[in-house]
């Protein structure tokens, strides 16, 4: 289960628009940008806000508390630098925003969708820390919503 | 009303090179040219006959405008769609318009993917918030599946209902990699995990190959070796950075809906007048994913429409009849377009008898799915709407 905290897995290569997330992973922060003109989250990060088209983007620290939103126990990995098994998940955090990352320090076939997860920073490398999440301990799974569609 | 225009255009050829896990000895381009001789040679057209092209491949370098040289460089229109429904879509919208008056679409790979220890080297992503994480393809589409799942208490039974039903049409079908290989749900759940809930033979296959399709205008086609097939309609739907943005369920999880409105809305039909499904396979989920985005059934009650039988041949709707990309060829960018190949092969009667849907008139064709945020739709049909 601690399958992709290996130095050896390709690890992000930061653009100028992404620096000040990683910058805030390397600090202990999530950081999210945020628009001042409508309120949405966006990521992954982008020059303007891909909801109302603003400019006016904010970095932002998100309080890194979410559910399991969806995930997947991977058996053959991306590449052999990757032991498996482990677990890929989607992250709905409290502010309504997602992010992959991997769901780690937790027997793999208790992972499920709904499941209350917080953010932990592991330094793969001097510029790279990577956010990956962790079961909260005692707290209810939340069951999915549907979608209000149909 | 107003006629569509697409119904003036005609499908008249549509081939399958040979199929193989490796073409020895062969590269895209002498793929490429078998199936261009191939589809010229089933309408009985020659290349001075052909004043539009399509050509290309994914990483052979060769694009579309430079691909027009094969057929010997006479002046040419060239499309530059995605092969696959978005290139039929593109060469019938310049033949109705007189842009071009009988168009090639074709593409090959070979000689590509030797090293089977991981997953192939263009299902890995590069980018910084995906590839950290050890995603790949399957883990895309898994994502989309478990939500699912979660959501609608969806049975990885259903799942191997779809990939079983698929995988016993290749092994019927002479032409298919995995011709004479019968699997059976139960092979499919005890079959290694990939991806959960994706056991490998969940999962598409990887082959090289190539294919071409032939297409004019309809008062021109009546003249040719083949009756004629109409493109009834078509759409295109496509969301996202695929593989870069996570595939939320809430927001992609019925990508093509819009789409497949579109189609059925062109060829004044419904989910009720398909009588064959060639739905893009990647992986067993995403047909019980098209099934409710297309219209076939409720949210959510995909899992339950797929069982009984339904989706094979001789049930209602018959998926992917050549054996998809699970059995039949999964070959880079050309297998959107064998896609369309089926359909057509299907409605002239060409597969063996066991595969053969009686009486088949529509054809319900599909590309791209939710783990890749993009899902194109086309309607083909023996009749013009
Ligand atoms: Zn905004």
């Amino acid at each position: 289960m601690s399958a992709p905290e290996r130095g050896d897995i390709p690890l992000p290569r930061p653009t100028a628009v992404s620096a000040p997330h990683w910058e805030g992973c390397r600090k202990g922060e999530l950081r999210v940008q945020r628009c001042d003109d409508c309120e949405g989250y966006v990521f992954i990060p982008q020059a303007y806000c891909t909801h109302c088209f603003s400019e006016k983007l904010q970095w932002v620290r998100s309080s890194g508390r979410g559910v399991v939103y969806s995930c997947t126990t991977i058996h053959r990995p991306q590449r052999q630098e990757f032991e498996v098994p482990y677990t890929v998940a989607i992250v709905e955090l409290e502010e309504g925003w997602h992010m992959l990352s991997n769901v780690i320090d937790c027997p793999h076939e208790e992972i499920e969708v709904g499941m209350p997860v917080e953010v932990f920073f592991r330094e793969m490398s001097p510029e790279i820390t990577l956010p990956m999440f962790r079961r909260v301990e005692g707290a209810e799974i939340v069951p999915p919503s549907r979608p209000e569609t149909a | 009303m107003t006629r569509n225009p697409l119904h003036e255009v005609a499908i008249v050829g549509a081939y399958n090179t040979r199929q193989a896990r490796t073409l020895d000895g062969e590269t895209d381009l002498s793929i490429i040219h078998d199936a261009v001789q191939g589809v010229l040679g089933m309408a009985g057209l020659s290349q001075g006959d052909v004043d539009g092209v399509n050509i290309h491949t994914m990483r052979g370098g060769l694009s579309a405008r430079n691909g027009v040289h094969i057929l010997g460089g006479h002046p040419c229109w060239t499309g530059n769609a995605e092969m696959g429904i978005a290139a039929v879509m593109e060469a019938a919208a310049a033949i109705a318009t007189g842009q071009c008056h009988t168009a090639i679409i074709a593409s090959g790979q070979a000689g590509m993917y030797t090293d089977r220890s991981a997953t192939s080297p263009w299902t890995r992503p590069s980018n910084e918030f995906v590839e950290c994480w050890g995603l790949y393809t399957a883990a895309e589409f898994a994502l989309i599946a478990k939500r699912h799942m979660a959501l609608y208490g969806t049975r990885p039974e259903s799942l191997a209902e779809v990939a079983s039903a698929i995988r016993m049409n290749g092994a019927r079908n002479p032409e298919a990699v995995y011709f004479g290989r019968e699997v059976t749900p139960q092979d499919v759940l005890d079959s290694r995990m990939i991806a959960d809930p994706f056991h490998l033979l969940d999962c598409a296959m990887n082959s090289e190959g190539g294919g071409a399709v032939l297409m004019t205008r309809a008062e021109r086609a009546k003249d040719l070796a083949l009756d004629p097939l109409y493109v009834l309609g078509g759409a295109l739907d496509r969301q996202g950075m695929a593989y870069v943005t996570p595939p939320v369920w809430d927001k992609y999880g019925y990508v093509g809906r819009r789409a497949a409105e579109l189609t059925f809305g062109q060829a004044g039909l419904g989910p009720a007048d398909v009588d064959v499904c060639e739905f893009y396979d990647p992986f067993s989920f995403e047909l019980i994913r098209q099934f409710e985005a297309f219209g076939f059934c409720g949210e959510g009650e995909g899992g339950d429409f797929v069982m009984d039988g339904t989706v094979r041949v001789g049930g209602r709707y018959p998926l992917c009849t050549n054996g998809g990309i699970m059995s039949f060829s999964h070959c880079g960018v050309v297998q959107m377009l064998q896609k369309v190949i089926s359909a057509a092969q299907q409605l002239w009667g060409l597969y063996p008898e066991e595969l053969t849907v009686p009486d088949a008139n529509v054809v319900m064709i599909s590309n791209g799915g939710a783990g890749a945020l993009f899902n194109d739709t086309m309607l083909v049909g023996r009749e013009a709407a």
